[in-house]
């Protein structure tokens, strides 16, 4: 159908926002690349090329890399577990009918539209904070001594408060596509007899396994990165410093370009493992 | 959708999911309500509801911290790194949608990759960038490299949109003679006009909240909203009720704007896979 004419219009279209992702993507990983095999400390004055992979290991075999793998792997895998069993259970809720559900729905979205910096700050200090912040209120008045969440539990505060921003986009999805879940062959199971954990298990889930498993993917790609919650509530103290951060304290803060670029070709990779299988599902969904 | 249920069961229902989406909504409406105490009241839970409220924290925001300047930014770059992302995308979607060729998918699927780029592996280089051009802590470097961050997601939400409009009317509009400009400015672009809208507010939304490369690369110029409200992460004697007024004034427009772009959301942030 297309003509040769066509054809080198498309092309032509297409131009500026290839060439610009092109040059995006490719220049500052380049540089970061070259960084990575230097000792390249700007306030010493040194930039030296080459130490090879002396970085990568430094980076690798250093015990706050091992503890922040250890924090990533809790911090996504404890909000992934929050936001898709809670998103799930929560789209079978609002699939159920009920007065109200605009209003519902406005409610609970609401969450993912908080800028990061607000909602971690809030919560910090309106509800966390161990002297004037709600719990704190609650605990007293229950008798009991108000937590320190964001010293001693820092960790589990700071999945809370993420998984309080992505529960929503996890129900919303997953809502979306409960919806568009044949219904008339619900209801014919539910006549022959099919209790509702049957219709669950064999019917809704298997549905929802597509959906699960983009939310997941694209969660996962957004939480590898989390900074600004950490940046703005312990600053990478109490063992809230994720792979991400850490980078950025070895980049930003001790000014050591080397050393934090090895660690950010790693950022790159993890983040592309878990990439190429959502980019798989993603591709399938076009050829359909 | 209908399905016959007693009404006793629809009652339970109702109360059980407002109960869930109000705790979920507490915590805004506790910044809310908290904006309007004084700053003695906001340290002390109970006293909050005691029915006394007060607007100084509005002013108090501004007259400190000169909170339009921060507004400001947060429009600027927002709204134009959204509307020159739209001005790239189109063609390329168009392009895609239309006239598809055997390597569209790949390129698709390639810009989607570069969405994927951990921000934190490429931050050094960025500033050394901006540095050399003199560029750091300026609206102009924000906007384009927002620009490029939502660049995927606006090309494909387009390309999603575009897709739905049917070739036949474009085969059509083409046997009748139109150019390829006709075409564009008078066929398409009335049926795309809704897509393009949608794209615009869910990307004006991400830009707004968008709290990495607005934190790591302003310090005072070009600081917008989320980098002003992470000021108050070492603040000086009682501030919850101007960080809650701040705060709430940061939200309420995109609330707004997410509220209405709740169906976008979904498309474009599966990139299309979930409808």
């Amino acid at each position: 159908m297309a003509t040769q004419h066509s054809r080198s219009a498309a092309r032509f279209m297409m131009a500026p926002s290839v060439v610009l992702l092109l040059i995006w993507m490719l220049v500052p990983l380049g540089l970061t690349l070259w960084f990575s095999f230097m000792d390249y400390r700007p306030q010493r004055g040194t930039f030296d090329c080459c130490v090879g992979f002396e970085n990568y290991a430094r980076f690798v075999t250093s015990s706050s890399f091992q503890d922040a793998v250890i924090t990533t792997l809790i911090m996504v895998g404890g909000i992934l577990a929050i936001t898709v069993i809670g998103g799930i259970f929560l789209a079978l809720l609002l699939d159920q009918p009920f007065w109200g559900q605009g209003v519902a729905r406005i409610l609970v979205i609401a969450p993912f539209f908080v800028m990061p910096t607000v909602s971690a700050l809030v919560w910090k200090n309106l509800i966390m904070n161990p002297d004037n912040g709600l719990l704190a209120y609650l605990w007293r008045f229950f008798g009991a001594d108000p937590v320190v969440w964001l010293t001693d539990y820092a960790l589990f505060s700071i999945v809370v408060i993420v998984s309080w921003m992505w529960l929503p986009f996890a129900t919303l999805i997953l809502l979306t596509s409960i919806q568009s879940l044949d219904s008339e062959r619900l209801e014919a199971a539910e006549m022959d007899g099919a209790g509702a954990v049957a219709r669950f298990w064999y019917m809704i889930l298997p549905h929802l396994a597509r959906a699960i498993t983009i939310v997941i993917l694209i969660e996962t790609i957004f939480l590898l990165a989390i900074f600004a919650e950490i940046f703005v509530t312990t600053g990478g103290a109490f063992g809230t410093q994720n792979l991400t951060y850490l980078i950025y304290q070895r980049v930003i803060e001790s000014q050591n370009i080397g050393l934090g670029s090895a660690g950010g070709i790693i950022a790159v990779i993890l983040a592309n493992i878990v990439a190429i299988f959502l980019m798989r599902i993603v591709g399938k969904n076009l050829d359909a | 959708m209908a399905r016959a249920v007693s009404p006793q069961r629809k009652a339970m229902t109702t109360i059980v999911v407002y109960l869930i989406a109000f705790t979920l909504f507490f915590p805004i409406l506790w910044t809310i309500l908290v904006s309007f105490n004084s700053e003695a009241q906001a340290i002390d839970p109970p006293r909050v509801l005691d029915g006394s409220w007060t607007l100084e924290n509005y002013t108090l925001v501004q007259e400190r911290s000169d909170y339009m300047r921060y507004l400001w930014n947060s429009v600027v770059i927002a709204v134009g790194s959204t509307l020159l992302g739209i001005v790239i995308a189109i063609p390329a979607a168009w392009a895609m949608a239309f006239v598809p060729g055997k390597r569209t998918k790949d390129v698709l699927l390639w810009m989607l990759s570069t969405k994927m780029l951990p921000a934190v592996g490429v931050l050094f280089p960025i500033r050394l960038v901006l540095i050399e051009l003199d560029l750091l802590d300026t609206k102009v470097a924000l906007v384009f490299i927002l620009t490029l961050i939502n660049l995927p997601i606006i090309v494909w939400m387009l390309y999603t949109y575009f897709k739905e409009i049917p070739g036949e009317i474009l085969e059509a509009a083409r046997m009748d003679g139109a150019t390829l400009r006709s075409e564009i400015v008078h066929v398409l672009t009335p049926m795309a006009v809704p897509g393009i809208a949608s794209t615009i507010l869910l990307n004006i939304i991400l830009a707004w909240n968008e709290s990495f490369w607005t934190l790591t690369l302003t310090t005072i110029d070009a600081a917008p909203l989320t980098a002003f409200i992470a000021s108050y992460s070492s603040p000086e004697g009682l501030f919850y009720a101007k960080l809650s007024a701040a705060s709430t004034m940061a939200i309420a427009p995109i609330l707004v704007m997410g509220w209405f772009s709740q169906k976008q959301l979904v498309r474009g942030l599966t990139f299309g896979a979930v409808k």
